[in-house]
């Protein structure tokens, strides 16, 4: 029985990581959707939703509570496994990268300050103690895994199918060309972003997420920022392509095909995509944290701090999401801000320019990295 | 033993995915179909510990040449495969069982050559499967197949632009431009005259 347990503990604790870290991806998901009705209110000088809760804070979950029970429409003539199929895709591919992410640093001894309090409660004392022992070195991510940047951007890449099959399969022309416009798009500018992550790829010497952070804290800039300027821009822009976002929002431009490919969807359907579309926002912002703003990383930290001490990673871990939510901000103020770009104008834009820029980054990287490496 | 029970879901999996492919009559479905095959077969290879493999299996098979697959299904909109033309393909029943045949025998004649064989010694190297050492044995030990399939692709690249773009090639604009205006003619000729 023991033994049992101690085979299994592995496993309960992924779990249990894996349910914690999708539950508080998807508040922050959700609580970012109130955030851009809040700021595009305020950017064009109304108030915003302030009916539900106080402040409007109970807006999102009022808004899945009317997803829920809304009818569910099916389009008589749409093809149903892949009408189904679609938004199960899109969801599932933008929350699959969410395993790598580097929430925080390692912590050196979690749990070892209750050993104290509680050894002298027998066998209880002694399986906290145990699990205490377990925890040493416990690293804020579900999954280390060796070729993280590499695994984020193939997932991403595999969300393509959602947007596309839901297109084809609602059996509407708005909806085929919302959906070709959105893959077009996406492949397009997922050169771009490939090319503008090789630049700090290059510079920390790996492709694991946390590793990429170690490099940066050891680097003379800290952050990559600053001697990958230019990849940066190239990646946020692409971000924002990548997500379907304004300025670049082209696959549910509403005055020519009224919401692109997710038309003839409704009720809890529409919600998945919906929430695909704010997920996938939050691992792009998440990868633009990692690669270009350290991650966790606070400068002057750990002279306060010990590294490795749980203040530290805490408050590295709310540094982190602090970042993220800064990205997130700035999509919502882009939206208020610009309009949108026009389709070949984004087809120009896209290959003509910041491909070619990528490109001479990479170059100018690669000649860089092997001159120091002499 | 969880290795083994993961290998046989998804190998499952795959070979499921595999017949669906070849049996639907829907392009499309045929096209999600061999999606779940290169997944499935990715998932082997994480189990068998070749991450990059795996991530370079999705990206490259999953995420880039199937899209354009989808893509060009869904402008072509092709529907389902007609009738007439089973009676036209039927010698290839005949072509595809033998291949069967010949499959099944290489099959078995790796399970003898396995079986026949001294048991592989284990790897005991850690990093083999990991980026930095596909990234070394490539640039050292494999540069030159490396280089050549990099030029194979320049090349592929060129061709495909010189075939989409003629504007730069006179000669082949010009003889473009003469079937465009034979065509033309004819459509003319055959052209029903309506007259009231």
């Amino acid at each position: 029985m023991e033994s049992a347990l101690k085979t299994a503990f592995p496993f309960i604790v992924y779990l249990v990581a894996v349910l914690l870290a999708f539950q508080g991806v998807l508040m922050i998901v959700a609580y970012t959707v109130l955030a851009e009705r809040k700021v595009l209110g305020w950017i064009q000088g109304r108030v915003g939703p302030n009916r539900v809760g106080p402040w409007g804070l109970l807006q999102p979950f009022a808004d899945l509570l009317k997803f829920i029970f809304k009818e569910d429409l099916v389009p008589d003539k749409s093809t149903k496994f892949v009408y189904f199929l679609a938004p199960l895709v899109a969801l599932t591919a933008s929350l699959m990268p969410i395993v790598v992410y580097p929430f925080g640093p390692r912590i050196a001894d979690p749990l070892g300050w209750l050993v104290p309090y509680v050894s002298g409660y027998g066998a209880f004392g002694e399986v906290v103690a145990w699990i205490a022992e377990q925890a040493r070195n416990m690293p804020l991510t579900i999954a280390r895994i060796d070729v993280g940047v590499l695994y984020v951007l193939s997932i991403t890449s595999v969300g393509v199918y959602g947007v596309a099959l839901a297109g084809w399969a609602s059996n509407s022309k708005y909806s085929l060309m919302g959906g070709l416009r959105s893959s077009a798009q996406m492949i397009s500018y997922e050169l771009a972003m490939g090319a503008a992550v090789i630049g700090p790829v290059l510079l920390a010497g790996t492709l694991d997420l946390n590793g990429i952070i170690l490099a940066q804290i050891n680097s003379p800039f800290r952050w990559y920022i600053i001697p990958q300027f230019i990849a940066f821009v190239v990646f946020l822009i692409s971000a924002f392509a990548e997500t379907n976002r304004v300025p670049f929002d082209l696959p549910e431009a509403e005055t020519e095909l009224v919401a692109g490919f997710h038309t003839e969807y409704s009720a809890l359907k529409f919600a998945l995509f919906f929430m695909a579309e704010y997920v996938n926002m939050f691992t792009v912002s998440v990868m633009c944290t990692v690669l270009f703003l350290g991650g966790w990383y606070i400068p002057g930290l750990g002279r306060i701090f010990a590294p490795g001490s749980i203040p530290y990673a805490v408050i590295s871990h709310f540094g982190f999401i602090a970042k993220v939510c800064f990205f997130l901000f700035l999509y919502i103020w882009v939206r208020g801000t610009l309009p949108r770009f026009r389709f070949d104008q984004l087809m120009n834009f896209g290959w003509k320019f910041l491909l070619p820029v990528a490109i001479a980054n990479v170059v100018l990287t690669i000649i860089v990295v092997y001159f120091l490496s002499l | 033993m969880v290795g083994s029970i993961l290998f046989y879901l998804f190998a499952g999996f795959a070979i499921a995915c595999a017949a669906a492919m070849v049996w639907q009559k829907n392009p499309l479905y045929s096209a999600i179909a061999l999606i779940g095959v290169f997944i499935s077969l990715s998932l082997i290879y994480l189990t068998l510990a070749a991450p990059f493999i795996a991530v370079a299996q999705i990206l490259v098979y999953a995420g880039a040449i199937m899209v354009l697959v989808v893509f060009v299904i869904m402008l072509l909109n092709l529907g389902d495969d007609d009738k007439s033309r089973k009676q036209r393909l039927g010698y290839l029943y005949g072509v595809g069982g033998g291949l069967g045949v010949i499959l099944f025998l290489q099959t078995l004649f790796i399970f003898y050559a396995v079986l026949k064989s001294p048991a592989a010694t284990n790897v005991s190297d850690k990093t083999s499967g990991r980026t930095i050492s596909i990234g070394q044995t490539l640039f050292t030990q494999y540069l030159l197949p490396v280089e050549i399939v990099g030029v194979l692709l320049l090349m592929a690249i060129i061709g495909g632009v010189i075939l989409s773009r003629r504007l730069d090639q006179p000669e082949i604009e010009r003889l473009v431009e003469k079937e465009l205006e034979i065509r033309k003619e004819e459509e003319k000729l055959e052209e029903p005259r309506i007259s009231f």
